[in-house]
């Protein structure tokens, strides 16, 4: 799949800043007045400023408002309702932490599932895909909820959870490579069943149907180098995971040291969680690709 | 809850009207409905009326609305302004245009009209632009066929008075087994397509023999990937096996061929040719009386045995010599397999199938029909064998031999003009002796003697000066290619730039993309055009050019006279030159303008007219010396070749119910139009099959004006004129062939079909056939200029077997050195395992110069598409004997295209190989480049 | 609306027959034609006349080679447009329910006014029949040229898809896959139809007619050697075996 900067930009930030929300909802960290203003600032910033990338691939963003109407069958239009729902509920439970310094438990528990379940819906707009064998997995949601878990602790500053959720999002981030990369064979899917051709002999795509592009190999067709996706991997890893976690677990004396270590870890790890999705989508293997002897 | 959907309006307006014309986006000449919306030309689909296409349409013919708003559209006249070659113009006015060629071609006329040569490209109005040629008096004139398909055309002329081309067509409703030969979407492109998917759905087998297995070939039940060249050798090994098995049809030999017909043995200056009559008729041996009779006598039962002694000399028919040659060991399916790349197993398998087919699956069609001797059969035979074939067996300098082989399979297992066979189309079957001669006779100020082309019957009909050289520039119908007709247009620009057989000062093109595909040594050709003799001139002149589109051979014109596209203008699809007829019916066609130019162009017919009125060339002048027609379309209606026939056969005589014969109508074009563009005039039953020999055809085809008198003849297995010129070479006769070419006569002229190595001189080290087709979705060099059809092949790899992918360790997307005797190109390749062994091949005329066509110059046509043109000479490697051989079949000077050897192998990658080699710089467009994004949509 | 249907009351779509598509491109651009002047908004192009030319197409035809186990390699061509699934993933992804299956035909189309041109249902197609245009920013389909099979306007003879009408090898069938009886699922019945990639679970309603057997000729040796037996060896027995075949003509004997 073509990796669109709009979707990595909307998918990384907008976890990251859901993730804060739920924290935030559930009163980790219990923040009101000024505190709760900056920390809101930034959960609203990243969750907003990601749907709204999210728009930038649109070809009529004007319409944008439609896909709230089809909850009942379209995880991207449930995406849309729960994100919506958990911004206003949110900000419902922000304008009482900011300004009233009330902390209304239940709206923030509702506003909190709401978050998270904005971040499984959008998980499950590629999960759902058939199509795409490496999103196809039960995985995909435990990657988009566990790394929204994760940089959600690390920015609400939740020092008990998030060492492990880090830990648990990078144990399911190499299971998800390690499942992904079989996951094109395993579905059976090859260019023998695309044509049904396949038990004629051995099936080779020969001339494609244009010289020209179009608009399926530009979407759909993405080759990354194998060693450079290793060495990807490896970055993803190392910043998204095992840098923050040694930052936050690195024993550090005075306030302003460990705050800059904590900013150094979201940093870390929202770098590390663009990479990890730039590869998501980079790696992934539409079955379209098949028909045009690629993949 | 119910399914909500929006509501949908299911019957939008479709047009505002529906003009019906023909396209001309190939040389299919398929029948379309052109739908108009606010005037404007809004979808283009197949004519469900029209004989050619019936509804259907190719991808070319749909994609004409991008035709009609090409950028590359010419715009107004134009006048050379930068060197030749450079693309600088400036656009002049009609007017200007028309002086300045009247300048040239007035003063040209009147002191040696052979110095102009006026030769066509795709023209679809040859029986009119050889008009205006003869009334000019030029003798160099004709158009593309001499680098097309000529050997197919003429091999079939001489051999069954027809060929395949568009010319005939196998019995698809009947037909069981379709054999084709080497055909790469040429001629007839979608009656074929439709034939193909009618007898498949029968179940009837297809067996495709072509070294590539795309296309038509892909379809095939069975495939045959032959070795380049040998196709004539296939055939004669299956005519071997179906000889000796006796599975020839010894009934349709002796009543319907000149098999039967005596050879004159005698010593001397007749030894080879057919005995004949008093009268000129043939002679054989009648069966039941044992005598000798000319062939055409009622009652007579030729016979195909016996023989006739006289004078201690024993004459023997054709049949005989057949015999003798055919079933000789060396055409031994054992003895040609390694040479054709195909099992002994394989090829007679495939003769067994053709014998079964047409001899086990025979059947009867309940016609009465009486034959020209007078007898009445009650049924027609059918034989469901039907073959095809086109210009991959024809360009080679083996062709012609090699077509006249497959004719005569054909005609030993009886299947032509019989049900499930293969039938003529009119305006034939027209045998040889109904063909005009050429003519070459120049004289200042003169119409021509006669027509400029023609089937010669001997030495005395070469195209000959009194001092034996050639009078033509081409050098067609002389001892080089004696049977040449159709010309050599690959051959007139080097003549002319080397001033061999003579100088010439103007040269004037219509739409031949000369200095691009068109033309072999594509580079040297361009030199040529450009070269200058010591004074500074130019070594060719003048030269004049039209066209519609900014082709690469814009820009090495003098003087451009932009031509329309085919939506703007009148043509005529006539019975006098290439129609578009069934094989049970007459039918002509026209074109008109269902719009109008939205520029200063016109119609490069009209444009003729006008030349030669203000020349006023004899043919086109009243003896009060006023024009007689002003334009093309008042050519075509008031226009008579002979009193009652002229270019349109329908809607003739002052009502219009007249076909065929009949008077002007004036309102003839109307009555096309209002027909949809076409007129149709169906053969009785009974008279569509068997047509050289049906009473009933012959009869019909003298009403409709084909003939003047009917003309049964007997098929050609022996074909005596090319005796003729053997006997020439063995010394016999006045007209003698030169001595560098006495012996290749001798050799290439045999009266029945021979197979031969082509000249492979200079070929050591070059061991790899290569090849070009057509891609069914463009038409030459036309479909770059498509929008939509330049997505389809925007660029060309080379198509290299599986086995040379290997051996040369060549992976997909590599790049390859190719190199021949001649030249050296670098391309990028890909591998297809569908392919003879030791054959690569790529889609013809997709590379393209840059700055032509309209096209922006990163185009992939113009850096990763590329010619294979390159590789190939007009001339063949110098033999150190001073002599300009061409790269032409001995016999009929078809360019041998596919004759051309190469070697292979990977080429280093350097960073800087992006485009193909050679490049050359870019010209100027003299129409700028098309805009950044297309939305057509005509209608609100 | 993006809720398939419970059922469609019929299934129109197309049967391929790749024993007889020879790859000409007709159907391609016939399509572009009429899609560009009808339904929505025209079929853009991009580029058009320059290095890298682009282009919202409905229907492209593709080529594959099958290397079967023993004999020639074969050269299969393959057109492909949208199959009207039964089970159009592509509808029920769409968020804005601009993505619907008619109930009546079960021809899935893209209401242009109401897509937001996401591209979620081109990614949830397994054949790549969706294409974004990029001028207009809507999703293109193939529409089984649902302005031409009911249109009052046409000749009923051309109330067909325009890629049907024009194929010249008559290798493409229009029809309801519904109907057993009807000349489509007949034709599917007796030549083996197929689903492209059945594992994806769409329930195809075009269907692809595969090749049939090829270079066989061979193996039928057996039976054709026999109508290949020399009728003489020698050209003289060929001679005599002329002479007593001519007498057998009718009319042949003296």
């Amino acid at each position: 799949m073509h990796p669109a900067p709009s979707v990595i930009i909307f998918t990384t930030l907008s976890g990251l800043g859901f993730g804060l929300l739920f924290f935030l909802g559930l009163g980790q960290p219990a923040v009101t007045g000024t505190v709760a203003f900056v920390f809101y600032v930034i959960a609203f910033g990243l969750a907003c400023g990601g749907l709204l990338a999210s728009t930038f691939h649109l070809g009529h963003p004007e319409r944008a408002w439609r896909a709230f109407t089809q909850w009942k069958t379209s995880w991207l239009s449930r995406e849309g309702v729960c994100a919506v729902g958990a911004l206003i509920v949110m900000g419902l439970y922000a304008i009482g932490a900011m300004f009233l310094d009330s902390q209304w438990t239940l709206l923030g528990w509702i506003g909190a599932a709401l978050s998270l379940a904005t971040v499984f819906t959008t998980s499950m707009i590629y999960t759902q895909l058939k199509t795409i064998p490496r999103w196809n997995m039960e995985l995909t949601p435990a990657v988009f909820l566990s790394f929204s878990l994760a940089g959600g602790a690390l920015l609400a500053g939740a020092e008990a959870v998030a060492p492990w959720l880090l830990a648990i999002a990078g144990a399911v981030q190499l299971a998800y490579w390690a499942k992904g990369d079989k996951a094109l064979e395993a579905s059976g899917t090859n260019l023998g069943t695309a044509t049904g051709l396949g038990d004629r002999g051995a099936v080779r795509a020969f001339e494609p149907p244009h010289t020209g592009s179009n608009y399926l190999l530009r979407e759909f067709v993405h080759v990354v180098g194998r060693k450079h996706a290793q060495k990807l991997r490896m970055i993803a890893f190392v910043l998204g995971f095992a840098l923050p976690l040694l930052l936050i677990l690195t024993p550090v004396q005075g306030v302003v040291i460990k705050h800059l270590f904590a900013a150094l870890a979201v940093i870390s790890h929202l770098a590390g969680v663009a990479t990890s999705r730039w590869l998501f989508f980079a790696q992934a293997e539409h079955v379209v690709g098949l028909y045009y002897g690629k993949r | 809850m119910t399914h909500q959907q929006p509501i949908l309006d299911t019957s939008p307006k479709v047009s505002d009207e529906i003009r019906k014309t023909t396209c001309y986006m190939c040389a299919c000449r398929c029948g379309i409905n052109v739908h108009m919306k606010e005037g404007k030309v809004a979808y283009i689909e197949g004519n469900r009326d029209h004989p050619v296409n019936k509804g259907v349409l190719c991808a070319k013919g749909s994609a004409g609305i991008m035709q009609v708003n090409a950028p590359s559209r010419l715009k107004a006249p134009m006048l050379r302004t930068g060197p030749r070659g450079s693309g600088q113009f400036k656009e002049i006015t009609w007017d200007e245009a028309l002086a300045i060629a009247v300048g040239w071609l007035e003063p040209v006329r009147h002191e040696a009209p052979e110095q102009l040569a006026f030769f066509t490209g795709r023209d679809q109005s040859q029986s009119f632009t050889s008009f205006w040629a003869q009334s000019y008096g030029t003798p160099n004139y004709a158009a593309h066929g001499g680098f097309c398909s000529v050997n197919m055309a003429t091999a079939g002329i001489y051999t069954m008075g027809g060929a395949f081309w568009e010319f005939g067509q196998p019995d698809w409703d009947h037909t069981k087994l379709f054999l084709l030969f080497g055909v790469a979407e040429d001629h007839d492109s979608n009656p074929i397509k439709m034939g193909i998917g009618k007898i498949k759905k029968r179940g009837a087998r297809v067996i495709g023999v072509n070294p590539i297995r795309s296309g038509y070939n892909a379809v095939a039940d069975d495939w045959v990937g032959i070795t380049p060249g040998t196709d004539g050798l296939f055939i004669l090994s299956m005519i071997h096996v179906l000889m000796k098995a006796g599975k020839i049809d010894l009934d349709y030999l002796s009543r319907f061929t000149n098999a039967p017909v005596l050879v004159n043995a005698s010593e001397g200056p007749e030894k080879g040719l057919l005995m004949r009559d008093a009268d000129g008729k043939m002679l054989v041996i009648d069966r039941n009386t044992g005598k000798l009779t000319p062939f055409d006598q009622p009652g007579v039962r030729p016979d195909l045995s016996a023989v006739y002694e006289k004078d201690g000399v024993t004459h023997r028919p054709v049949f005989h010599q057949m015999a003798e040659r055919y079933l000789a060991d060396e055409y031994a399916p054992e003895a040609v397999a390694d040479k054709c790349g195909i099992p002994a197993k394989r090829i007679r398998a495939i003769a067994g199938e053709l014998a079964r087919v047409a001899f086990d699956e025979a059947f009867e069609l309940d016609h009465e029909w009486t034959d020209f001797r007078g007898e009445k059969h009650s049924k027609m035979i059918g034989r469901p064998v039907a073959m095809h074939s086109m210009r991959g067996v024809s360009a080679h300098a083996n062709g012609f031999q090699t077509c006249r082989a497959l004719h005569v399979l054909q005609i030993l297992l009886g299947t032509v003009e019989v049900p499930g066979g293969f039938r003529f189309k009119p305006p034939y079957p027209k045998p040889v002796e109904a063909h005009p001669t050429p003519h070459c006779k120049a004289t200042p100020d003169t119409p021509l003697d006669g027509p400029h082309l023609g089937f010669v019957r001997g030495p005395e009909h070469l195209a000959l000066k009194e001092d034996g050289s050639p009078a033509r520039i081409d050098k067609a119908f002389t001892w080089e290619n004696p049977m040449s007709a159709h010309g050599l247009m690959h051959m007139v620009i080097s003549n002319a730039h080397a001033g061999d057989p003579y100088k010439i000062d103007t040269l004037f093109m219509y739409m031949a993309n000369m200095s691009w595909n068109s033309s072999m040594n594509t580079k040297g050709v361009m030199e040529m055009l450009t070269d200058k003799d010591e004074n500074g001139d130019y070594k060719i002149p003048h030269i004049i050019y039209s066209d519609a589109y900014s082709s690469e051979m814009v820009a090495f014109a003098d003087l451009i006279l932009p031509d329309t596209t085919y939506l703007e203008r009148h043509d005529c699809i006539s019975l006098l030159d290439r129609p578009i007829c069934e094989a049970e019916a007459a039918a002509d066609a026209i074109r008109w303008p269902v719009i109008e130019p939205d520029r200063d162009v016109r119609g490069f017919q009209t444009v003729l007219i006008q030349l030669a009125n203000r020349m006023k060339l004899p043919g086109f002048t009243n003896e009060d010396r006023s024009p007689k027609w002003k334009d093309y379309a008042d050519y075509i209606v008031n226009h008579e070749r002979k009193p009652g026939i002229g270019p349109l056969s329908g809607f003739r005589g002052e009502d219009g119910s007249k076909t065929g014969r009949g008077e002007v109508n004036p309102e003839q074009l109307d009555k096309y139009i209002e027909n949809g563009g076409f007129h149709v005039a169906h053969i009785p039953e009974g008279a569509d099959y068997y047509k050289p020999w049906n009473a009933a055809y012959q009869d019909w085809a003298v009403g409709m004006g084909l003939y003047d008198s009917p003309q049964p003849y007997l098929f050609q297995l022996y074909v005596e004129p090319m005796r003729k010129f053997q006997l020439a070479a063995e010394g016999h006769g006045e007209r003698q062939p030169p001595e560098h070419l006495r012996q290749r006569v001798k050799d290439v002229m045999d009266p029945l079909p021979i197979w031969y190595e082509t000249d492979q001189q200079g070929n050591e080290g070059f061991t790899v056939n290569a090849l070009t087709q057509r891609p069914m979705a463009m038409y030459h060099s036309w479909g770059t200029q498509n929008a939509w059809l330049r997505q389809l092949h925007g660029r060309n790899p080379l198509y290299v077997p599986t086995k040379l992918m290997r051996e040369n360790g060549l992976q997909d997307g590599d790049w390859a050195k190719v190199t021949s005797p001649h030249g050296e190109i670098t391309v990028p390749v890909m591998e297809m395992a569908a392919l003879n062994d030791n054959t690569v091949w790529t889609w013809n005329a997709i590379g393209k110069r840059k700055g032509a066509w309209a096209l922006e110059e990163d185009a992939p046509e113009a850096t990763k598409g590329f010619l294979l043109n390159h590789l190939i000479h007009e001339l063949l490697p110098a033999k150190g004997d001073g002599m300009r051989w061409a790269n032409s079949d001995p016999i009929t000077g078809q360019a041998a295209w596919f004759d051309l050897k190469v070697k292979i192998e990977k080429a280093a990658a350097p960073a800087d190989l992006q485009e193909s080699q050679p490049a050359f710089p870019a010209q100027d467009s003299p129409v700028g480049t098309g805009p950044k994004e297309l939305k057509w949509k005509v209608g609100k | 609306m993006t809720q398939l249907p419970n059922s469609t009351d019929r299934k129109m779509g197309l049967v391929i027959d790749l024993d007889t598509c020879v790859g000409c491109h007709a159907c391609v651009i016939s399509c572009k034609g009429w899609n560009t002047e009808n339904y929505g908004a025209p079929l853009s192009d991009q580029n058009p006349y320059g290095g890298d030319p682009s282009g919202t197409f409905l229907n492209r035809v593709h080529s594959y080679e099958v290397q079967p186990e023993q004999g020639h390699a074969q050269l299969i061509h393959f057109p492909k447009s949208c199959l009207h699934c039964e089970d159009a993933p592509c509808v029920t992804v769409c968020p804005t329910g601009a993505s619907y299956k008619r109930v009546e035909d079960g021809i899935v189309l893209v209401n242009e006014d109401h897509c937001i041109g996401c591209g979620l249902c081109a990614w949830s197609c397994p054949y790549g029949a969706r294409e974004l245009d990029l001028a207009e920013g809507v999703m293109k389909k193939c529409t089984l040229c649902v302005d031409r099979i009911y249109n009052e306007n046409l000749p009923e003879v051309d109330r067909i898809p325009s890629c049907v009408r024009t194929c010249p090898a008559g290798a493409r069938h229009f029809g309801d896959l519904g109907d057993p009886d009807s000349d489509v699922s007949k034709l599917v019945a007796e030549r083996g139809g197929m689903d492209l990639m059945p594992e994806m679970g769409t329930k195809p309603v075009n269907k692809y007619l595969p090749p049939r057997p090829k270079d066989t000729i061979e193996e039928e040796i057996d039976i054709l050697a026999p109508l290949l037996a020399p009728v003489a060896e020698e050209p003289q027995g060929f001679m005599g075996w002329l002479d007593k075949a001519l007498d057998k003509l009718p009319g042949g004997a003296n």
